[in-house]
């Protein structure tokens, strides 16, 4: 079907101004990943999956300018040991950067593997995202796959010592930055993935995620504080038997950002945890889209959203649970809530299940409300001071999204960075 | 300590006056007790003293230590020494209980100006008074009050009290919901708190609590007022003949 005149023309101005990088083994990829956006086109405002967020600043020719936020704390992670790789507006920098060798995991640049002929991310670049586009389309992950110059293809074949950190700098305040990594985790092996920063005025990025039977991944990342961003991620996983891949992300701040994550679940007794919580003040649009398909006996996925909105912020939430006939013994859990903390936010949700076997638990809840005013009493009888005893409350709702993080230092520097937000409130 | 003059209030959404002149004064180191048919303002004056939202003081004071406490936010009345002992205790998803209490314990010294308890010490006070009510360490872990028997919660109460060290402890129906042994370990607990400096005003339906806590004076509170004053054997006469031989003689 020919594309509406005004997606098409939208689509052919993002795209004249943009050409296919040097793709070497990465070339079809891309070019498949091109015709994707030529024959899908752009989200506009009336796709029904872009219902409650605009994309117009996302598929933009132009990028509005953002301001380099200047952070008051260090970069969130700086306390862990851990393997960093630096982008700046997108680019890798290498002298930011530590030396990419790690005992149990191969690091190669996505821009040094367009150089080569042969590379086992070939088999990964664009295959998950190309997988991802059905049922529900996400052009601006095939887009990403076609242009995205940098990012990291990471090889997890043991059980690297300590965290691979991804940091993003934003340096330019007309920065447009496209970054696309891959990572497989093979048999038995383990990892964790960190990334933080603000990456650019805008940025779309892609992550392809492949674990084969009993690897494990944990990812955490950490979107803001800066306000003026606006961002478009996508995270596509796929996940052989009693693999575990979990996903937690924290966002701060931001005009717009929208975070689909799309998990297949391919092999028996696998579990797939996605997770997020996010803090909102005033300009502040935040979109969480998820998909989990479980096309396999026995596993198990949990979804759990928080959202904190106040002047005026918006929250939406997109999830959905797809049990193929067969994937019987499928646990599947889903809540998205948002507490507003006045009458101006709002929190928009769409929790769906789609469900074609007939031995299976599945539970979704979706709750939005303000903070317990028989709790908060409680806690001012006590003499906390009612500013605290909020905070307090606030901090209680995200927990449960908190504690979805596995390990427990970093899920208390996530909330230690949530204290800092509500503190700067008062 | 807690003086009551003339106290008028109302519901604040709707024309409905609870208190009308109430007149109360609570000396350091006794034990009041206030008794009163359904309806007659016991909770409402328990809440009302301690700075809830939703009633409206219409007249009369009410202070503590000569401090007027009804201009007061609820954290203020705290500090200055005020504690209400609910009859429900609120459940808090996600607030640790001893995270809870310290806070809480830190917010009140920070308020009068007093240096804040180290993590060090709050522990050792808490262990040994959480072991005198028989609250073990896994209830101070849990959140504060979730998946509490009701036993647990008005121990809880009384732990909360005994770390806060208040000057006024309201007791609003303490013993409601409660069996004979849990009553008398939270009996104990509060008995165990009654001190010279200290003021308990004890809000109940029935005589039973008060075997267990002794009180210097009974109140017999009916249509928003106290109607009659007397000792420990008002409560006898309100167990034997009900509330409604007193109300008939006073009106």
């Amino acid at each position: 079907m020919a594309l509406a005149e005004a997606k098409q023309s939208a689509t052919e101005a993002r795209l004249a101004a943009m050409s296919l990088p040097e793709g070497g083994c990465l070339a079809a990829a891309r070019q498949a990943a091109l015709s994707r956006v030529q024959t899908l086109g752009l989200p506009g405002r009336r796709d029904e999956y872009w219902k409650y967020t605009r994309p117009d600043k996302l598929t933009s020719a132009e990028v509005s300018k953002a301001a380099v936020f200047a952070s008051d704390e260090e970069p969130m992670f700086s306390e862990f040991d851990r393997l960093k790789i630096v982008f700046v507006d997108g680019v890798y920098n290498a002298e930011a950067s530590d030396d990419l060798s790690l005992e149990g995991v191969q690091i190669d640049r996505i821009a040094d593997i367009c150089c080569q002929d042969i590379h086992w991310a070939k088999d990964l670049y664009g295959v998950l995202e190309a997988r991802g586009q059905s049922p529900v389309a996400r052009p601006l992950a095939a887009l990403n796959t076609a242009f995205a110059q940098d990012g990291v293809a990471i090889h997890v074949t043991g059980k690297p010592s300590k965290p691979i950190n991804l940091v993003y700098v934003h340096s330019d305040e007309a920065s447009d930055a496209i970054l696309h990594h891959v990572i497989r985790v093979e048999a038995g092996a383990e990892a964790t993935i960190l990334e933080n920063g603000p990456a650019a005025s805008r940025f779309n990025k892609c992550m392809e995620i492949d674990i084969a039977d009993t690897g494990k991944l944990h990812l955490v990342r950490a979107q803001g504080r800066d306000h003026e961003r606006r961002a478009a991620t996508h995270l596509f996983a796929r996940l052989g038997s009693e693999s575990v891949f979990k996903s937690f992300t924290l966002t701060v701040n931001g005009i717009l950002t929208r975070n689909e994550a799309v998990v297949e679940i391919l092999g028996g007794d696998a579990i797939a945890h996605i997770a997020g919580a996010c803090v909102g003040d005033g300009e502040f649009h935040h979109d969480d889209t998820v998909f989990i398909t479980h096309d396999a006996v026995n596993c198990e996925s949990r979804q759990v959203f928080k959202k904190v909105l106040r002047n005026g912020a918006t929250g939406v939430f997109q999830g959905k649970i797809l049990v193929k006939e067969g994937a019987q013994k499928t646990d599947g859990y889903q809540i998205s809530q948002s507490l507003l903390l006045d009458d101006d936010s709002q929190f928009l949700a769409k929790p769906e299940l789609e469900i074609y076997a007939d031995d299976v638990i599945c539970s979704h809840g979706s709750t939005t409300g303000a903070i317990d005013e028989e709790a908060l009493f409680y806690l001012r009888s006590r003499g906390v001071p009612a500013h605290e005893a909020t905070d307090l409350l606030t901090l209680a709702f995200l927990a449960e999204a908190v504690e979805e993080v596995e390990d427990q230092s970093i899920a208390d520097a996530i909330v230690a960075r949530l204290e800092g937000w509500l503190a700067r409130r008062r | 300590m807690l003086e009551i003059k003339n106290l008028h209030v109302k519901l604040e959404d709707e024309d409905k006056q609870i208190l009308k002149g109430l007149d109360l004064t609570v000396e350091a180191g006794k034990v009041h007790a206030i008794m009163g048919p359904n309806g007659s303002g016991k909770s409402t004056l328990s809440y009302v003293l301690s700075g809830r939202d939703g009633y409206e003081v219409t007249d009369g004071s009410a202070t503590l230590a000569g401090e007027d406490l009804l201009e007061l936010e609820p954290e203020e009345r705290a500090a200055l020494g005020v504690f209400l002992a609910f009859q429900y205790p609120v459940e808090i998803p996600g607030v640790g209980n001893m995270t809870f209490l310290r806070t809480a314990v830190n917010s009140q010294r920070k308020a009068r100006g007093e240096e804040e308890l180290s993590a060090a010490d709050f522990l050792k006070t808490i262990r040994a008074k959480a072991k005198e009510l028989k609250i073990d360490a896994d209830m101070l872990k849990r959140p504060v009050n979730v998946g509490f028997s009701g036993g647990e919660k008005k121990r809880n109460e009384i732990l909360q009290m005994a770390m806060l060290e208040p000057k006024m402890c309201i007791l609003d129906e303490t013993d409601s919901g409660l069996d004979v042994d849990a009553m008398k370990l939270v009996a104990e607990g509060v008995n165990a708190l009654r001190d010279e400096g200290r003021g308990f005003l004890v809000i109940t339906h029935y005589q039973r609590l008060l075997d267990h806590i002794k009180p210097d004076v009974v109140h017999i509170l009916a249509g928003g007022k106290i109607v009659k004053t007397g000792g420990p054997e008002l409560a006898l006469e309100v167990e034997n003949n009900g509330y409604a031989g007193i109300l008939a003689e006073v009106s």
